[in-house]
């Protein structure tokens, strides 16, 4: 059979795949037929109706199989009643009429069935001006009901199905969609139907109360205004709303996201957020967000943002005018001469980064650069190895295999624990290697549960055992898992850091490159839906690579001629007084139990948002803009670069990080500042070879993206999803261009410190600086817990439920104790506190 | 845990005729509802633990069956038809009859939790009418007297605590 | 004859060792091919050709027995299950043969859980005697067959819907393709056959199928069992040869014995809730699939629900639209909101509330349903109304119009509810 079909649709004739259902290839030719129930990311369940249309198939002689024809040469067609265009795959020569009489009047009827118990109460509806029903209805409805409205059902409206998400009853039109989603999507089949015929109505039993990482996402696919979210109901009316494209400022799969803005006379004419929604990016995150990118963007917007810069004066942090407190900070690091060190966090924009490390490098002369908290190596690696341009996790399945080493996907990175499992359905083999099991096991055939400690050697024994033969039937499971992986077409390889030290993950990240080489010629690596993906922990991990913010690799992974001393050296020098004056861009190290306090600092100075604890232990404070206020480029783990654009005006005086670190620049000799992000981009793609080509109008390109889900559309009646400004560019690795050597791998050597070790876990709502100022999820946020088996907690006398104090990253941490024989034997799961590193002992305090 | 306790041999022989086993939840709920009364929220829990469902799942399924019960019942359910083919012979009088007599509305239960009444869609007995279910026994050809006898029966049975073991409880031993 | 040593006495589960013994299973869809046997669930489907469509290829199948019997007016497959399980078994089993399934499930009511005892026992029956199990008969046939129970739900006699339910879902229907004799039960190949269906096929084996062909008519051929209520003298099953009139039926000294009370006759419905209900001029029309069509109606599974002078039809009426509106699934639109709609209009014009603008507006809700739901329930609901309205159109005239009172006092009629 080909793989083109011919058809027609209201008399033009197309071609398209074999397999399209007759709603899509009708939309490919912007001949839309109305749907309700039908969503291009769900398989069709034909349920609504709305998208009724005449079918009709050529006639065939039952002898012969050829086609009957007219008296006028063409073929003879039969059509059948009315079908569903949602369900029914196109076939050669079929012929399908959206616009005859009897179609016309079966959309008029199902919107009027639809309409029955719907409340006409669009003008106080969240979805108004967004809505597919009120659209189609305007469309193809016949504008007046016959339905009595004392023969209405009268249901509730303001069901909560947890504290995120509120059902209005009387609005649900039954489509199914939410449910679907929740079951199809992200299999988490926590809400349901309840009763049946015109008592359908949605229901969850979980506990808390439609308990999904991704509920939100139902409030966008509903096609009427029956989900919405605490955080937007009764917020705004769509059509006031401005959308403003952003991205993910936590997580580093680039999510890409919008921001609908409105202007408030009570904010006194400032623009403000209403609302997160997701953007469409097919490579990228496709149209789904998790519940923390949604939620999370009230920090920018939060009362005790730092509005002024602060100075100590007497002992006490007084607000003081941008020209003094700039004059400080050059005078006091000149001062210093080379005993200053810069450390950033990883979630500020490249333009900052770039600016930062110029400041030190050039402006001071001073190769201490570093990140704050630096948790995963292998930068340098994924340089080399990364997954390769073009490439599209969606576009693994069948005869391809996905890696996954000493990471929790589904707590760490939702969208990619999303993409990873949708490739398992699709039949991509998964190798996992955790020392727990994690929610990725069930998608996988190839699950090694490693000892603590023993990370580096399975993984080593992994790729040992992949550079030999296969094997046969009874091999072990690393050697089965192995075959697996060469045997694949395409290998994606992601690797984290749980459980594990920088060093180890340095040792891992070399581990999977040479995997993925191990093929000489044909090596996956530098193949299109080939390559490493590293886990980072930020948004823009990535860039601080890319832009170096590295002690040892300038811009580009240059080397540096002289190596700066790293994050932990620089908190070790600051308490010696070995180190003179810091600079933490954006980072809270006192706060995250990194550095002990200010030690014998001179000068300190913090460039932030808020009043951390490090900044209040700081000579000056420097408030900086949000990611809303300001422009910039975020890097991916896929190593794509993607801009993000100002939704509202600037918060008192912040200014953007990169103008003050110009600011200081010019102070400290350095050229005069660049004036808008776009140049500051200019700048850093000049020294940075691997972004050769980029600029702000490159990275803003579009092009139509397939399924068509964006703007006016059925699928959604507004304008958030739509990507107008930019797709974003992924840098290339070097395999793509030409060979790279195999890895050398240092001996790692793996002690276990103490009889149960603590491996501190991640989870999705772990407090931190950004997410503590979203009061709606404080209630889902991850209590500090210890998770051990009942053997393991029965030696060291713990019980369900109690509450330990347990060391963590040298503080006392209050922990509940639950027991889970999910855990390894001689661990102590951390979950709901800071990340710390490796495996330490476990330590009950008093 | 009630009914992993009550009915283990019952549980293991529903699961072994499945090659999935949440084909197994309508017989679990059906023996669930029979161990909690009603189709509480442990007893949907429990349902779902057992079967690694979604406990939203169980509950999806209680409301769209009208044989679970989602709110606590009397000891007997009376189930009486008065659908079409059962109300030319009667059944809507029968009905009304019986709700005078039991002195609760349709849907209501007596105040010593002994009886439920509820009206039915047709139960495949239409020649037998007036007839109705009680507990899923049918009873069939009734009238007035009959239905006194029942009711005088039923009373009995309850103040003797004579467990005999119910319809529902019978069939699954079947599974054994 | 619920007794296994019965049901063997009387030649029970030789026709299943016959096709064990002498038939290819091909060789026994020809046979029911050949016989004419059509579905008796109420389609009237050629059973023979439904199994034939069953891929070749080696792989799990299954054969689904339905008992769901829920349509109102029908009770056959009750008492088939009660008083001759096994012949539904044996019957069950050579279908099985025939497709290459070795599980069979029998998907009961759940209110049939009192009847299903004699049917438990039969299977049980079965087990201990070797005729259910491994190589059944001592040939490498093995088949296990099992009953479920549903829990109150009408649609789940719809095939996908009960396929649906058997596996744990909401009891909805699936948009078809794909086919249960493709993609049913688990997604395996399925073959679907009403209780009674299957109770016909022993015979057909054993006595072959030009026998069978000899019974009936030529287009709807074999014996089929009518079930009959409403005011007759006589209600009951009677099993039938297809081709008798539905006067004889009613009126009838072995059948139906006439109306109750010496009244009038006044209509009947020929297949319960869901075909079209029709009059007098109808009771000459022969009982077969194809009988009523000139009068507009169809005989269905055969559940025949004779209504005398005294009854009001548009009370008839609306108790069959709240049935399908009680029984509706909810998940297509127009059923799911037609029901609903035409219920609480009925109810108006019912309690002389009603406009004539409700009559007209009910009238054509009822046609905007028609072609446009999921499956056939939404088809089935608007039958009572448009087929009543069409032939006693007066009495709503009357209504609606505020003259005459209710034809009948009924009482304790459904109120619609949310
Ligand atoms: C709403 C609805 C209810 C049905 N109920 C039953 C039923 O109770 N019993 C039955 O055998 N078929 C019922 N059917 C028909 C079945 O879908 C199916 O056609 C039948 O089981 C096939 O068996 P047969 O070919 O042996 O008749 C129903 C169909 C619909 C649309
Ligand atoms: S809540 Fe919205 S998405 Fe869910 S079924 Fe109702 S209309 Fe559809
Ligand atoms: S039935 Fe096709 S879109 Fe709903």
């Amino acid at each position: 059979m080909s793989d083109q079909v011919n058809l027609t649709i209201d008399g033009v004739e197309l071609s398209v795949p074999n397999g399209t259902l007759v709603v899509d290839a009708a939309k490919m030719i912007e001949n839309p037929i109305p749907v309700f129930c039908y969503h291009p990311k769900m398989a069709p369940v034909g349920m609504c109706r709305m998208c009724l249309v005449e079918i009709g198939l050529p006639v065939r002689d039952r002898n012969s199989g050829e086609p009957v024809l007219n008296d006028d040469g063409t073929p003879q067609v039969s059509f059948r009643g009315l079908q569903t265009a949602c369900t029914v795959q196109v076939s050669e020569g079929m012929v399908v009429r959206t616009t005859t009489e009897v179609v016309t009047k079966a959309r008029e009827d199902v919107i009027e069935f639809l309409l029955t118990s719907h409340p006409l109460d669009c003008p106080i509806c969240d979805k108004g001006g967004e809505c597919p029903l009120q659209n189609l209805t305007m469309e193809h409805g016949k504008g007046t009901s016959r339905m009595d409205y004392s023969l209405k059902m009268k249901l509730d409206k303001h069901v909560p199905l947890g504290e995120l998400i509120y059902l209005d009853r009387e609005r649900c039109i039954q489509c199914g969609r939410c449910v679907r989603f929740q079951e199809e999507i992200v299999d988490d089949p926590v809400i349901r139907f309840h009763n049946r015929g015109r008592s359908l109505e949605i229901v969850t039993m979980s506990d808390p109360g439609f308990d999904s990482y991704w509920s939100g996402n139902t409030t966008d696919i509903c096609p009427v205004g029956a989900l919405t979210t605490a955080d937007f109901r009764f917020g705004a009316r769509p059509w006031e709303l401005t959308p403003v494209a952003t991205l993910s400022p936590h997580c580093p799969s680039g999510a890409n996201m919008t921001f609908s803005t409105r202007r408030e006379a009570k904010s006194g004419g400032r623009s403000v957020i209403k609302r997160i929604m997701p953007r469409q990016n097919e490579p990228v995150n496709e149209i789904w967000i998790s519940d923390r990118d949604r939620f999370v963007h009230h920090f920018a917007d939060a009362p005790d943002r730092l509005k002024k810069p602060l100075m100590r004066k007497n002992g006490q942090l007084v607000e003081v005018e941008w020209g003094e407190a700039l004059d400080a900070v050059a005078g006091k690091l000149q001062q210093s001469g080379t005993a200053v060190a810069g450390l950033s966090g990883d979630r500020v924009s490249n333009e900052d980064m770039f600016l930062f490390q110029k400041l030190f490098r050039q402006g001071l002369k001073s190769h201490n650069i570093d990140l704050a908290n630096r948790r995963l190596a292998g930068g340098d690696v994924v340089a080399k190895v990364g997954i390769s341009q073009g490439s599209n996790l969606l576009n693994l399945g069948q005869g391809d295999a996905i890696v996954v080493i000493a990471s929790d996907l589904h707590e760490e990175v939702p969208v990619w624990w999303l993409r990873v499992k949708q490739a398992a359905q699709r039949g991509a083999e998964l190798v996992i290697l955790n020392l727990r099991p994690t929610r990725l096991d069930e998608c996988s055939r190839n699950v090694i549960h490693y000892q603590p400690g023993q990370a580096i050697a399975t993984l080593r024994q992994l790729v040992n055992d992949a550079k030999v033969a296969a094997a046969d039937a009874d091999n072990s499971p690393i050697k089965a898992a192995a075959d697996v992986i060469m045997q694949a077409n395409n290998v994606v390889a992601f690797y984290g850091a749980e459980g594990l030290t920088y060093a180890e993950t340095d040792a891992v990240a070399r581990l999977l490159a040479n995997l993925l080489l191990i093929k000489n010629e044909e090596a996956y690596a530098g193949r299109p839906n080939n390559g490493l993906i590293p886990v980072w922990p930020h948004n823009n991990t990535q860039g601080a690579w890319d832009m170096g913010i590295h002690p040892a690799l300038e811009p580009g992974y240059k080397p540096a001629a002289k190596p700066g001393m790293r994050a932990n050296e620089v908190y070790a020098a600051a308490q010696t007084g070995a180190l003179k004056a810091l600079f933490l861009l954006a980072a809270d190290p006192i706060g995250d139990g990194l550095m002990a306090g200010r030690g014998q600092l001179d000068f300190l100075v913090v460039q932030e948002l808020f009043l951390t604890e490090t900044a209040a232990q700081a000579d000056v404070v420097l408030p900086a803009q949000s990611w809303a206020e300001r422009e910039g480029t975020f890097t991916s783990g896929e190593r794509r670069v993607q801009r993000y654009y100002p939704a509202i005006q600037p918060v008192g005086e912040a200014r953007p990080d990169w103008q003050i670190l110009a600011q200081i620049g010019e102070r400290v000799g350095l050229e005069k500042p660049a004036f808008a992000a776009s140049l500051v981009f200019r700048d850093l793609a000049k020294a940075v070879p691997q972004y050769k080509g980029m600029d702000y109008r490159a990275l803003a390109r579009v092009e139509k993206q397939w399924p068509d889900v964006g703007g006016d559309d059925l699928y959604y009646g507004g304008n958030a999803y739509e990507n107008r400004v930019g797709l974003g560019m992924q840098w290339p690795a070097a395999a793509e261009s030409g060979a790279v050597d195999h890895f050398e791998v240092a001996d790692v050597d793996s002690e276990l410190p103490g009889k149960v070790v603590v491996v501190r876990t991640a989870a999705l709502f772990t407090p931190g600086t950004l997410i503590n100022h979203t009061e709606l999820l404080q209630a889902r946020m991850a209590q500090p817990t210890l998770i051990i088996q009942a053997a393991d907690a029965a030696k060291l006398q713990l019980a369900q439920g109690e509450k330990v104090m347990v060391e963590v990253a040298g503080r006392g941490v209050e922990t509940a104790v639950r027991l889970s024989e999910d855990t390894p034997e001689g661990v102590a799961l951390l979950r709901g506190v800071p990340y710390q590193a490796g495996l330490t002992e476990l330590k009950v305090m008093g | 845990m009630l009914l992993q306790e009550k009915y283990p041999e019952e549980i293991k022989g529903i699961l072994a005729r499945f090659p999935h086993k949440k084909s197994a939840v309508l017989p679990l709920m059906h023996l669930a509802q029979e161990a909690y009364g009603f189709t509480s929220r442990e007893a949907m829990q429990e349902v779902a633990q057992i079967l690694d469902l979604d406990p939203t799942h169980v509950l999806s399924l209680a409301g769209f069956y009208t044989l679970y019960y989602e709110e606590p019942v009397g000891k007997f359910v009376l189930e009486v038809c008065n659908d079409l083919a059962c109300a030319l012979r009667g059944a809507d009088e029968f009905v009304q009859m019986a709700s005078r007599k039991l002195d609760i509305p349709v849907d209501g239960t007596t105040n010593d939790g002994l009886f439920t009444l509820k009206t039915v869609m047709c139960l495949a007995a239409c020649d037998r009418a007036p007839m109705l279910q009680c507990n899923l026994k049918f009873e069939e050809h009734l009238d007035e007297a009959k239905f006194d006898a029942l009711i005088s029966r039923l009373r009995a049975e309850a103040a003797a605590e004579k467990a005999e073991p119910s319809i529902v409880e019978q069939i699954s031993a079947f599974a054994k | 004859m619920h007794k296994l040593e019965v049901y063997r006495a009387n030649g029970g589960y030789e026709a299943l060792q016959k096709v064990l013994n002498e038939y290819q299973p091909g060789e026994v869809i020809d046979i029911v091919k050949a016989s004419g046997l059509r579905g008796r669930g109420g389609a009237g489907f050629p059973t023979g050709l439904k199994w034939s469509f069953i891929p070749k290829a080696p792989g799990e199948k299954y054969i689904v027995v339905n008992s769901d019997e829920s349509e109102m007016g029908t009770f056959k497959d009750r008492e088939l299950l009660e008083k001759n399980p096994h012949q539904v078994i044996e019957g069950a089993m050579i279908a099985a043969y025939a497709i290459g399934a070795k599980q069979i499930y029998n998907y009961m009511r759940g209110e049939f859980m009192g009847i299903g005892q004699h049917f438990e026992e039969a299977l049980k029956a079965c087990y201990d005697a070797g005729i259910l199990g491994d190589n059944i008969f001592g040939t490498d046939f093995s088949c296990r067959m099992y009953g479920y129970y549903g829990a109150g739900a009408y649609i789940c006699g719809e095939e996908t819907a009960l396929l649906s339910s058997l596996q744990g879902d909401l009891g909805q229907p699936w948009s078809k393709p794909p086919f249960p004799a493709i993609e049913g039960l688990y997604k395996k190949p399925t073959v679907v056959n009403n209780t009674e269906t299957l109770a016909n096929v022993p015979p057909i084996i054993t006595n072959g199928a030009d026998w069978y062909k000899s019974i009936g008519t030529a287009q709807s051929p074999g014996p089929k069992i009518v079930c009959l209520s409403g005011h007759v003298n006589n209600p009951g099953n009677y099993e039938v040869e297809m081709g008798m009139t539905f006067h004889e039926l009613v009126y009838g000294e072995n059948y139906g014995g006439g109306i109750r009370g010496g009244k009038k006759f006044k209509a009947l419905l020929p297949s319960g809730g869901s075909g079209p209900v029709v009059k007098e001029d109808a009771l000459k029309a022969p009982i077969t699939y194809e009988g009523l069509t000139p009068y507009g109606s169809t005989v269905g599974s055969a559940s025949v629900v004779v209504m005398d002078e005294t009854t009001d039809m548009v009370w008839a009426a609306l108790k069959m639209v709240h049935f399908f509106k009680h029984e509706s699934c909810g998940k297509c639109t127009p059923c799911r909101e037609g029901t609903f709609w035409m219920e609480r209009l009925l109810h108006r014009i019912y309690e002389g509330h009603g406009t004539e603008q409700d009559l007209e507006v009910l009238q054509s809700v009822a046609t905007q349903i028609k072609g446009k739901t999921l499956c056939a329930l939404g088809e089935f609901a608007v039958n009572p109304v448009l087929s009543t309205i069409r032939h006693f159109f007066d009495e709503y005239k009357a209504k609606v119009q505020g003259g005459q009172k209710k034809v009948a006092a009924k009482t304790a009629v459904p109120t619609p509810t949310d």
